[in-house]
């Protein structure tokens, strides 16, 4: 079968059920995407599949055929990314290390793919919309009360950025 | 204390130093890491040190030709910030440029390093200090070259950003256009050196993102997990689901069907006690991680249980009840408490229940290792690659040189991974089949197979008298020790273990006691964060509560009152039957000091908006304790709803720390700190059931908004429930410093079960809260 991945294409030929988590690490070696449980319960495998937030562990590869596979090595060069200072950021990244959101980093990947997910969709969420969206996320070192302040500076990026947007005190 | 080192990673310190000026510091002082020596560090004067490990900590410090900067941490990274803490302290005094520092990683090696044992909250308290003088010590050295060459006093000139700056002349110098002059110059002894006072510091106490913040955020950064070799495997492994059982017999057959799985090979069962030793078992090993799960899954293992199939949480805690109502063995004994509580006005008594608790580190356990002829090189997310060195040396018949255990970022740890059973799996499995083998463990080996945090019975009783004071406190604890783990017949929890919050209780009650009860293990007990002063502040700290109350005293004055006037405790004069225990700290160094308590106490409140009305339906209380020589207040505002689900509107932390380093890490940690205390004291509980643990992975995420108290899952807090607002005061100071990483966790549950009474009327006092506030939501 063919699938992209970040805007590559690749032809897979092994176990159609191995899920997608396993087939970026381990056969395309991308292992900025995490496992964390294997049932969908903690959100580290998270990937975009066409720009949708997906449990990496629950997504066979098959699932994705002729589809195109996100993941966090690829963020920053989607459509909803903008580049940033130095170095290509997506915006969810920027904000992320403006609120020093990690501590042992290991569930932020899938933390990042889940928020650009949210703000694809809901590009100015409440605390409710964000609580809705980021709680099949787990984090052990407890980084939670900065995930939602990193997504609300996100979003006012976002909104900042946009020529037609309202003014929100930016000149 | 040694003075020079041999030094035995001669080739690697001869690339360090070639050309750049290597130092090396101990607790005794710094020197030079020539590039020519012969075996030993060229040095300041000194006598060659004994054989064995020296006792001094070491830290490196390199400054190239180029002007770049190398620290090199030898603490493992698990989201606490150590690297970027300790490489901020060097590059302070050195008044290097940060954007001209590279922090790495040291490898497992005692004889260089010294302990890098990443526990106990201990980082910055050990190295702090070491790291300074190293980075002051370079700057004395560059300072003098540039005087050298430009004919001046060295008084005349500074150290400036990785500069040398003459003010008078405003000529000014690279520090590695230096290094070739300053590598030949005397190294400066200890006395001699000048540190930077607090006002002139420069990245201390500032905010500077940590080292690996922009690899996290795009997915750059290399755990254990992500480590890869040519012609790598992938194992997994199927344990014995019974702590101390055995194979009884494997059917292999359709594990071999599965495309991918290579070889199955048995692992060496290790009786219990198994210390750090892994379990044994059957491992598949696979051409990739889901072929070697699937292989996994297939396997047919009849297992011989062995003694330990009997264990039932539920029968267990009816036996450490028993213990925990019985005399105990007595660790702090003061005044008399039969005759107190006799004689009191009031007399109370409480038990408390707190259960297992699972690491559940977001990265499970996983390790990569490649044994040849010549030796073993592993990489592992490792809170001990020492220990995990000399257990790989042990138990592959090699010498320790012939070991090299490279620390990888660790995906969380928690005390998990101060075990190095995991990485000797894959050391023994990459012998077995002759090339690298990582080893995955599953979330569901994980929790089956943990080092668990232990299980507490906490018994109290309190005596108050006619003004409502504390006269008589006696505190006793069941629960298996640690001990247990590397020893038989340990039944009592040890003195370091009583110090962790009974043996070292500040409050100035006439009459106390202390005591341990018996309690007999039946699985791994290990170090979780904040370890044993889990159970037991959970147990003051509520217990406090249930005294001012009776007393109808508010908590916070209640608490001020039973410290007294600001003191040091006299712990010569404690009553204490063992050996006084400080967090391997002098009570000297590091009294138990009630004003400090005093100040987070009223800070917490003062901040929290202590005494001002809230809706109806919440409740806010607080809890403090001192641990790993740091003091911590909590205080929490819980709201709890009509359906008895709870949210938590504000939690207020105070920190008393001593000196701080990076105050933005300091206010992460007492942030995650905080969640991880509600996580347990909420959601927190491992079962057992036949032997076996019942819980089989996480609790998925649709059960955790109801509270749910399914059995199969472990329940860790999601950001739904996080606290809406996290406030964290750290009070500044210039003392000696204390720990970060753990103290944040013991006061938050007592904290949150105290505002749950405020709230409800209902006392918790059974670990985890999960159901228990079904229709208490409406009394308030």
């Amino acid at each position: 079968m063919e699938l992209t991945v970040n805007g590559t294409r690749h032809t897979y030929t092994g176990d159609p059920a191995m899920p997608l988590l396993w087939y970026v690490r381990d056969e395309l070696g991308l292992t900025g995407t995490k496992y964390g449980c294997g049932i969908g319960a903690c959100g580290a495998c998270t990937v975009h599949l066409d720009g949708v937030a997906v449990r990496g562990c629950q997504t066979p590869v098959s699932a994705a055929a002729g589809r195109a596979v996100t993941t966090i090595e690829g963020l920053a060069a989607t459509t909803s990314g903008r580049p940033g200072p130095g170095e290509q950021l997506h915006v969810v990244q920027r904000a992320w290390r403006t609120h020093n959101v990690p501590q042992c980093g290991y569930c932020q990947a899938g933390q990042i793919m889940q928020a650009a997910s949210l703000l694809a969709r809901t590009p100015a969420p409440t605390d409710a919309e964000i609580d809705a969206a980021m709680r099949g996320n787990l984090c052990r070192c407890g980084t939670y009360t900065r995930i939602r302040a990193a997504i609300h500076t996100a979003a006012g990026d976002l909104a900042g950025a946009k020529p037609s947007a309202p003014s929100n005190g930016r000149s | 204390m040694a003075d020079i080192r041999e030094i035995d990673r001669r080739e690697f310190l001869h690339g360090l130093a070639a050309g750049g000026l290597l130092l090396v510091a101990t607790a005794s002082g710094c020197r030079r890491v020539s590039d020519t020596f012969g075996g030993t560090a060229a040095g300041s004067g000194g006598t060659p040190a004994p054989d064995g490990p020296p006792l001094a900590p070491a830290v490196y410090l390199r400054i190239a030709p180029t002007g770049d900067v190398t620290i090199i941490v030898h603490r493992s990274e698990m989201g606490q910030g150590t690297k970027t803490s300790l490489a901020m302290a060097a590059a302070d005094e050195l008044e290097a440029d940060w954007a001209r520092v590279r922090v790495e990683q040291a490898p497992g090696d005692e004889k260089t390093y010294g302990s890098q044992d990443t526990d106990g909250s201990w980082s910055i308290r050990g190295f702090l200090q070491p790291l300074r003088e190293a980075g002051a010590t370079a700057r004395a050295m560059l300072e003098a070259a540039a005087a050298r060459r430009w004919g001046v006093p060295v008084s005349d000139v500074a150290a400036r950003q990785n500069q040398v700056v003459h003010a008078s002349s405003g000529r000014t110098i690279g520090f590695g256009e230096l290094v070739a002059v300053a590598r030949t110059l005397p190294v400066p002894p200890k006395e001699q050196l000048r540190l930077k006072q607090p006002s002139e510091y420069r990245y201390i106490g500032k905010e500077i993102p940590a080292v690996d913040l922009a690899d996290i955020t795009v997915g750059r950064a290399r755990f254990g997990i992500d480590q890869r070799l040519p012609g790598m495997r992938y194992a997994v492994v199927a344990r014995p689901p019974v702590y101390g059982g055995t194979v009884a017999s494997v059917d292999e057959r359709a594990a071999r069907a599965v495309p991918g799985v290579e070889r199955i090979v048995r692992l060496p069962h290790t009786p219990v006690p198994s210390g750090m030793s892994p379990l044994g078992g059957v491992a598949v090993v696979a051409r990739n991680t889901w072929a070697a799960i699937q292989g996994r899954n297939a396997l047919r293992i009849t297992w011989h249980d062995g003694p330990n199939a009997s264990y039932d949480s539920g029968t267990y805690r009816a036996a450490l009840e028993r213990s925990a109502r019985s005399a105990g063995k007595v660790a702090r004994a003061q005044g008399n408490t039969a005759t107190a509580l006799a004689g009191a006005a009031k007399r109370i008594a409480a038990e408390y229940y707190i259960p297992h608790l699972a690491h559940a580190p977001m990265e499970a356990p996983v390790a990569l290792a490649n044994v040849t002829s010549t030796g073993c090189e592993v990489w592992a997310p490792t809170q001990a690659p020492q220990g995990a060195r000399d257990a790989l040396a042990k138990v592959l018949g090699l010498s320790a040189d012939a070991v090299k255990v490279n620390v990888t970022l660790l995906g969380g740890a928690f005390g998990r991974k101060s075990f190095p059973d995991f990485i000797i799996e894959a050391a023994l499995l990459s012998r077995a089949v002759g090339a690298p083998v990582k080893v995955q463990w599953t979330r569901e080996d994980d929790l089956q197979h943990d080092y668990l945090h232990t299980v507490a019975v906490e018994r109290l009783e309190g005596g108050l008298d006619t003004d409502g004071k504390v006269v008589a406190w006696v505190h006793r604890s069941a629960l298996p020790s640690i001990g247990s783990t590397f020893a038989s017949h340990v039944l009592y929890q040890d003195d370091g273990e009583m110090a962790q919050g009974i043996t070292d209780l500040p409050y100035a009650i006439p009459n106390l006691r202390g005591e341990a009860g018996p309690a007999t293990p039946h699985t791994r007990i290990g170090w979780y964060r904040s370890v044993i002063n889990i159970p037991h502040a959970f147990a003051i700290g509520s217990f406090i509560d249930e005294l001012a109350h009776a007393a109808g005293k508010d908590t916070r004055t209640f608490i001020a009152e039973m410290l007294g006037p600001d003191h040091i405790v006299d712990m010569t004069r404690a009553g204490l039957t063992g050996k006084p225990q400080n967090y391997d700290a002098s009570f000297d160094e590091y009294p138990i000091d009630t004003a400090r308590y005093r100040g987070v106490l009223e800070l917490a409140a003062q901040q929290a908006g202590w005494g001002q009305p809230l809706p109806a339906g919440q409740g806010r209380r607080i809890a403090v304790h001192r641990s790993f020589l740091s003091y911590v207040a909590s205080v929490v505002q819980v709201e709890v709803h009509p359906d008895g689900t709870l949210s938590i509107p504000r939690v207020d932390v105070a920190v008393d720390a001593g000196t701080i380093v990076h105050p933005e890490r300091v206010r992460a940690q007492m942030e995650g700190a905080t969640i991880m205390g509600l996580s347990n004291a909420l959601h927190g509980e491992i079962t057992f059931k036949g032997g076996r643990v019942e819980q089989v992975n996480f609790a998925p995420p649709q059960l955790a908004a109801a509270g749910d108290t399914q059995r199969t899952g472990y329940q860790i807090m999601r950001l739904d429930e996080a606290p809406r607002e996290i406030h964290v005061h750290v009070v500044p100071s210039t003392g000696k410093p204390g720990g970060i990483g753990e103290p944040g966790v013991p006061p938050t549950a007592p904290a949150l079960c105290n505002a749950i009474f405020a709230a409800t009327g209902k006392r918790i006092r059974t670990l985890p809260v999960a159901g228990q506030l079904a229709g208490t939501g409406a009394i308030a």
